[in-house]
């Protein structure tokens, strides 16, 4: 594997491909650099974190005990709203591709990605789509309060926030699919000699399809919601049975996005752990091509699962039938990661550094949250499930000690790549013990209250669901607290720290092109392409 | 301040184990209710539960064996395989069989589930933001069912009252739904606005309240009582706030309670008013007409 080339060697390429990163603002807002656009995406996601986090805490604060002491019924369901439109679309997304803008390129030997303004366009998009999200809050009627799935005929009950909320959606959508499009044309067609398909780093495999499934559903969430801005304010009755419509079929479509969203969400995640747990095995990847069979799998069911969300509408029970069979379907391959993932370890020589310990509670807490899903893939069974604790509980179990801990686990291991410096291994190691406790006492109380009888989105509840309430709120305070450390470590580790070396981590060099360049990886990589063996 | 006092009080009984919501702590599973319906289903969600757990005491075991045996601490020398085709033909293969074996009792319930055939009693329950409507078809007996006064009292913000002393607070009605026991009731499922959800857990029953749609579920409760639960559909700012109450009766009881509604519903029904009474009318009129 070739090393990166400097100017002086390089002396092919044109003279202004080696310029360093552009001086004061502007270096960000025209950047093209693949490098700087991932930074400002994990920033933003950073950001969008905390604040949604924030919002989060209003949420567990109101439901620490029964009764309303601080906020209005409306606003909690405006926290309740824009907390999971801000996670999922602001946190959660926007890292995996900063993560992608940041790796794909250095994984398979590319000096960028492929198409770099828009690249940039992309991220600035990203900005105003939440500026506008955050603005809706403000406005009269108060904020989005219909949940993130914004169903009709609630949702048409939003007073002036619902254009802004709808436009902020075309808006990230529009981002998304520019992002996803930059990732495919990138994968496809700048990989270094030799790197065939096969030999893709598992990271890239996953951003590969997650990036098919985006380009594939967010135009459909994109059709749905227009509508929904025409049924406001056109008067036409695509949702409206008073006219014709049929505020299921809006479920159907959500859903049809919807649930390979969650997928978005979770199968770059499961690229990251695939990198994190061989390297810190000290062994290959188990079944790496069954891994991507299995990806490429699960990414097919989730286009044929999407009614296992509305068990309850009222489906003919061939309906039921055929969704239950199909969701029930998905465990197989997630089973085979698991198994995957276990096998890699099974005989390996195992170290415990930050990103192995977040891949290893991803391992254990995913897998819980992966149960759960089983449990509510029983059709009849999840008629007591259905929009409970029981459910909030799941979710949050694959999406926070899933995909966010698999996301902190990608930043733990490349970090000192990007800026060249250790971080503190004990604050950490801190960090990882106060999250990975705190998110369980969060969440496993919630599994308690869903099947105690507890529905989701109330702002107030019955005093037989006391007790749990305030347990998970403690966690709820403890977890949010806990991610000022990860705030105040990535700040120490970008301002300075003991020089991290080109491998970073120990036996880290077979484990991917990133580590064949020194860190700090340079501004410009791979100009000229490495060859693959 | 008062708040904060409150939150102390909560806290410390909690701690030591005192507050009258004690008996939550033995709330961890699912309800088995008293249906036949519920009966199977929480036969099903514990069976499932189980292979859960079985298998992830399998799968966590050898996690843990790995993290505890393998480490480089240790000395662990990396193997050098990379994949094991019959491992992962077997661990494809057998949750495949395990599945199948969910698959099947659970498609016997939905079926069993799905036939509301047979049923003597028809209620037409209606979601209103935020209270329900109960209809006895054809019986001429229609009411609605709103939030207690006390529950509604205390649950304003800052009221100063304390749930704790409020009987069943957020649970209650001023009027239940009443229904006999042993006998078929189906409920057809609407709405007048948004998505509601009807869902009464110890029936196991749960369906959405569609405007435009009319949804059916149905149950036979085997034990008289009162039975709880709520809106289960994000429908608004008191989404919260609109309980479900069944009052399960003897056969007989119901039958009185019946004729005895009726009896009033007739009596209410002077010209003046009648077309308050008449539920083919659109909603919205009954309403303007009915407060």
């Amino acid at each position: 594997m070739s090393t990166t080339h400097t100017h002086a060697h390089g002396a092919a390429h044109e003279h202004h491909d080696d310029h360093g990163p552009a001086k004061g603002i502007g270096r960000w807002l025209f950047s093209t650099n693949h490098k700087d656009i991932g930074t400002m995406y994990l920033v933003f996601s950073l950001v969008m974190f905390l604040v949604g986090g924030a919002m989060a805490m209003v949420i567990r604060a109101e439901l620490f005990m029964p009764g309303m002491q601080l906020v209005d019924p409306g606003f909690f369901n405006t926290m309740t709203t824009v907390h999971a439109l801000i996670m999922v679309f602001g946190a959660v997304m926007p890292a995996t591709v900063g993560l992608a803008n940041w790796m794909i390129p250095m994984q398979i030997g590319a000096p960028d990605m492929a198409l770099p303004r828009m690249n940039n366009f992309s991220f600035w998009l990203l900005v105003a789509a939440f500026s506008l999200l955050i603005l809706s809050m403000f406005m009269p009627g108060g904020g989005p309060a219909s949940g993130w799935t914004l169903y009709p005929p609630l949702v048409l009950q939003t007073g002036d926030a619902l254009p802004l909320a709808i436009f902020a959606i075309h808006l990230a959508g529009a981002s998304s699919i520019m992002g996803s499009i930059n990732i495919i044309v990138t994968i496809m067609n700048l990989r270094a000699p030799g790197m065939t398909l096969l030999k893709m780093p598992l990271f890239v495999w996953t951003w590969l399809i997650t990036a098919y499934l985006l380009i594939a559903v967010m135009p459909v969430f994109a059709g749905a919601v227009t509508m929904l801005l025409t049924d406001h304010f056109f008067h036409t009755t695509f949702f409206a049975a008073s006219g014709g419509g049929d505020p299921v079929l809006y479920q159907h479509v959500f859903w049809f996005f919807g649930h390979p969203e969650v997928y978005i969400m979770i199968l770059p995640a499961f690229g990251i752990v695939s990198e994190i747990i061989p390297t810190f095995s000290r062994k290959a990847l188990f079944g790496y091509d069954a891994m991507v069979y299995a990806t490429a799998s699960i990414a097919f069911l989730s286009f044929i699962v999407w009614a296992h969300h509305m068990f309850t509408v009222g489906m003919p029970l061939s309906g039921e039938m055929f969704f239950m069979l199909s969701t029930m379907l998905i465990a197989v391959p997630t089973g085979v990661k698991v198994f995957n993932w276990t096998a890699t370890m099974w005989k390996g020589s195992l170290s415990f550094e930050p990103p192995m310990l977040f891949s290893l509670a991803f391992l254990f807490l995913f897998t819980i949250g992966g149960f759960s899903g089983l449990m509510m893939a029983i059709a009849p069974v999840d008629f007591q499930y259905h929009d409970t604790y029981f459910i909030v509980a799941h979710f949050h179990y694959v999406l926070v000690p899933g995909a966010v801990f698999a996301i902190m686990a990608g930043v733990y291991y490349w970090l000192p790549k990007w800026t060249g410096h250790m971080y503190s291994m004990r604050l950490a190691k801190t960090h990882f013990w106060a999250s990975a406790i705190f998110v369980n006492v969060l969440f496993f109380p919630q599994h308690f209250l869903g099947l105690a009888g507890m529905p989701r989105r109330i702002p107030d509840y019955s005093t037989q669901f006391a007790d749990w309430n305030m347990v998970s709120s403690i966690g709820g305070f403890g977890f949010g607290l806990s991610q000022l450390l990860f705030v105040v470590l990535i700040w120490q580790c970008v301002r300075g720290g003991a020089r991290a070396s080109q491998v970073v981590w120990d036996d880290a060099r077979t484990h991917g092109l990133e580590w064949t360049v020194p860190s700090p990886a340079p501004y410009h990589t791979f100009e000229e392409a490495p060859v693959i063996k | 301040m008062k708040m904060v006092k409150r939150a102390l009080a909560t806290g410390a009984a909690f701690l030591i184990g005192s507050t009258p919501a004690m008996a939550a702590w033995s709330d961890l599973d699912l309800r088995v209710g008293v249906t036949e319906i519920s009966r199977e289903i929480h036969g099903l969600h514990t069976l499932i539960l189980w292979i859960c757990v079985v298998i992830a005491v399998a799968v966590f075991g050898v996690m843990i064996y790995s993290i505890a045996t393998f480490r480089k601490s240790k000395g662990a020398v990396p193997a050098t395989f990379d994949h094991n085709t019959t491992a992962e033909i077997v661990w494809t293969v057998i949750p495949v069989l395990i599945l199948v074996g969910m698959a099947i009792p659970a498609a016997r319930t939905l079926v069993r589930i799905d036939d509301s055939s047979g049923s003597e009693l028809t209620i037409k329950a209606t979601g209103y933001q935020w209270k329900w409507q109960y209809e006895y078809v054809g019986q001429g007996v229609s009411f609605y069912s709103s939030l207690a006064q006390e529950s509604n009292f205390a649950r304003q913000l800052d009221s100063g009252v304390d749930p704790a002393t409020v009987q069943n607070y957020l649970l209650d009605v001023d009027r239940p739904l009443v229904v006999p026991q042993g006998v078929k009731v189906r409920v057809l499922v609407t709405s007048a606005d948004v998505i509601h959800s009807w869902w009464v857990p110890d029936f196991a029953i749960k369906k959405d309240a569609i405007p435009g749609y009319v949804n059916e579920l149905w149950f036979k409760a085997e034990k008289t009582g009162t039975y709880r639960g709520q809106c289960v559909e994000l429908c608004g700012r008191d989404h919260g706030f609109m309980p479900i109450v069944v009052e399960v009766k003897p056969r007989a009881d119901f039958d009185a309670w019946l004729e005895a509604q009726k009896a009033a519903a007739q009596a209410a029904a002077a010209p003046s008013t009648k077309v308050a009474m008449n539920s083919d009318e659109p909603a919205a009129l009954r309403v303007a007409v009915a407060e």
